[in-house]
């Protein structure tokens, strides 16, 4: 194992987060503040409480899941892209360095940035709601898998773009769209039947209700098979990245 | 001296169907300059993109200080550095982050007095803290350079390293080559500048529509296939080629006599050429020779393979 190549790649990754750490920090808090003022505060007054939680607190999880689940997957989508873009991947591929010392150095700094993002989301909210998480041990490894797989799948997006709109393409029209159709927000039972059902084949779903029985003790589906969905996102992203570098796609002629 | 690389049967197709390389075969000496010349879209950034890594080869094997290229890879790659034809670097990176992310990735601990010693002699240390956006164009090829350099490796190809530079940052490119060469590091250039190689490489290598032409070790291939010229000034310009000399291979320009030659040949003719010369009562002003420089045995070997 390249240990020197793999602490190169995230120190390097890191040091470009830190570049913009103004950005990277105020963005996130800003947004959260703004949606704990628009929903939890205008809008959650209305509303009483979700499954037993009042409605600022309830949508925490959510919150944290829709900016950790975008900035993972942009993070380490333009992580792999940009060196694509300038051309430095050239250094990457010829350098005495495997496939997997390459993701886990770009993958793991990705994740990382996004962990610390959706620390300083949940230490926002403090600032807004009373919030106690019941089981911490399984909000952070919740947290960590979500960073994890999110990060791999924007790798596999930042492979795959062949220009900067493809490569905000998913997180924009996919991403987001699932994560507000998820339950971030709401809970499921508050849907109609039919949406109950529809909204079951939207993978998200599993991730905020998983994260959010780790907060409360509550979800919509059993922690098992949340834990379960994760899990299989993450493999069946570690198995398209295994197919990518092992034909060498958009990345070796 | 030993080969540090050896290429053997390497051929390259893209999917489009263009065949980059046909069956090349090519032994690179430890310690050697080899200068790779050949017009664009010969081949010579394929084969050395196949070398480090960077494209797949469809067939063929190389191997570097005889390690396998693909079954050996950290150990073959990890002897290569390699100063790519663009200028890539991160805009916003300082120089000795970049240089220092280089030789991490290569699997080196960080070494600092090396890293200052390899600036210092690109003539970076004072810039050291500055970032890549803020340098000149030179300034970025040096530090292109000091990224291949990190790593200490043995073989270095440079690819096209003096392209849009400017004639006082090409000598010092050269000096930079010429210390390389001396630490023991075999260097590998392609170069569309003929008098590059001309003036720093060893041997010569040809290449041509993916296919190997020659090569040949510099001073030889001048000699070999240089054509020598004898230009004879006449006190009276002549109008045209006397006629008691038109068995000679003579013709005028510049109202002086041109007689060509072949310096392999085991009779070059002057003698008699000049004595012929005496009995026809032409009065020779000046003598002087040219030999054809490597230009002009690239292009003749290039026109004729096509």
């Amino acid at each position: 194992m390249n240990f020197y190549a793999i602490k190169a790649i995230y120190i390097s990754e890191m040091k470009r987060f830190f570049r913009t750490i103004a950005q990277s920090f105020i963005s996130p808090v800003l947004s959260t503040s703004l949606y704990f003022v628009v929903f939890g505060t205008a809008i959650g007054s209305r509303i009483n409480e979700v499954d037993g939680v009042s409605y600022g607190a309830f949508i925490v999880p959510g919150l944290i899941m829709l900016t950790v689940m975008t900035q993972a997957t942009s993070n380490a989508a333009f992580g792999i892209y940009f060196p694509k873009f300038i051309g430095t991947i050239y250094e990457v591929l010829s350098a005495p360095i495997s496939f997997l010392e390459i993701i886990i150095g770009y993958v793991g700094a990705a994740a990382t940035k996004a962990l610390f993002i959706g620390l300083v989301i949940l230490g926002t909210s403090y600032f807004f709601v009373d919030l106690t998480i019941l089981h911490p041990l399984t909000m952070i490894a919740f947290l960590l898998l979500t960073c994890l797989s999110f990060s791999l799948l924007g790798f596999i997006i930042g492979i795959w773009a062949g220009n900067f709109e493809q490569l905000q393409l998913i997180p924009l029209l996919v991403i987001t769209p699932l994560v507000f159709l998820g339950g971030s927000f709401y809970s499921i039972s508050m849907l109609p039947p039919i949406w109950q059902t529809i909204t079951m084949f939207n993978p998200v779903v599993y991730l905020v209700s998983g994260f959010r029985w780790a907060f409360f003790g509550v979800s919509d589906v059993p922690i098992t098979i949340s834990l379960l969905a994760i899990a299989g996102f993450t493999l069946a992203c570690l198995a398209i990245i295994g197919w990518i570098f092992k034909t060498g796609y958009k990345i070796k002629n | 001296m030993p080969a540090i690389v050896t290429i053997r049967d390497l051929s390259k197709v893209y999917d489009g169907g263009f065949e980059a390389l046909k069956h090349v075969n090519l032994e690179i000496e430890a310690g050697e300059i080899l200068a790779l010349l050949g017009p664009n879209g010969a081949g010579k950034t394929t084969l050395i993109s196949i070398i480090c890594g960077m494209v797949n080869a469809s067939s063929g094997a190389v191997s570097v200080a005889g390690h396998d290229i693909v079954t050996s890879f950290r150990a073959a790659r990890s002897q290569i550095g390699l100063v790519p034809q663009e200028i890539t670097l991160e805009p916003f990176e300082k120089v000795i982050d970049t240089v220092n992310f280089s030789r991490g990735l290569f699997g080196k601990p960080a070494d600092d007095a090396l890293v200052e010693k390899i600036l210092c002699q690109l003539s970076l240390w004072e810039r050291r803290d500055a970032r890549v956006n803020e340098l000149s164009g030179g300034m970025k090829r040096r530090v292109l350079i000091a990224k291949a350099l990190s790593h200490e490796p043995r073989v270095l190809f440079l690819d096209e390293p003096t392209a849009g530079v400017d004639v006082e940052l090409r000598k010092d490119m050269w000096d930079v080559v010429r210390e390389l060469q001396a630490d023991g590091v075999t260097i590998i250039l392609t170069t569309h500048y003929i008098e590059e190689a001309e003036a720093i490489a060893d041997r010569v290598g040809v290449i041509n529509a993916g296919s190997i032409l020659l090569v040949k070790d510099k001073a030889e291939l001048m000699t070999q296939m240089g054509r020598k010229e004898l230009r004879i000034e006449l006190q009276v310009p002549p109008e045209a080629v006397p006629e008691s000399l038109s068995s000679y291979d003579l013709r005028i320009e510049d109202g002086a006599l041109i007689y060509t030659y072949d310096t392999n040949a085991e009779r070059t003719g002057i003698t008699k050429l000049l004595a012929a010369l005496s009995d026809a009562g032409l009065v020779m002003k000046d003598v002087s020779t040219r030999q054809s420089s490597l230009e002009e045995i690239f292009v003749t070997l290039v026109e004729d393979a096509s």
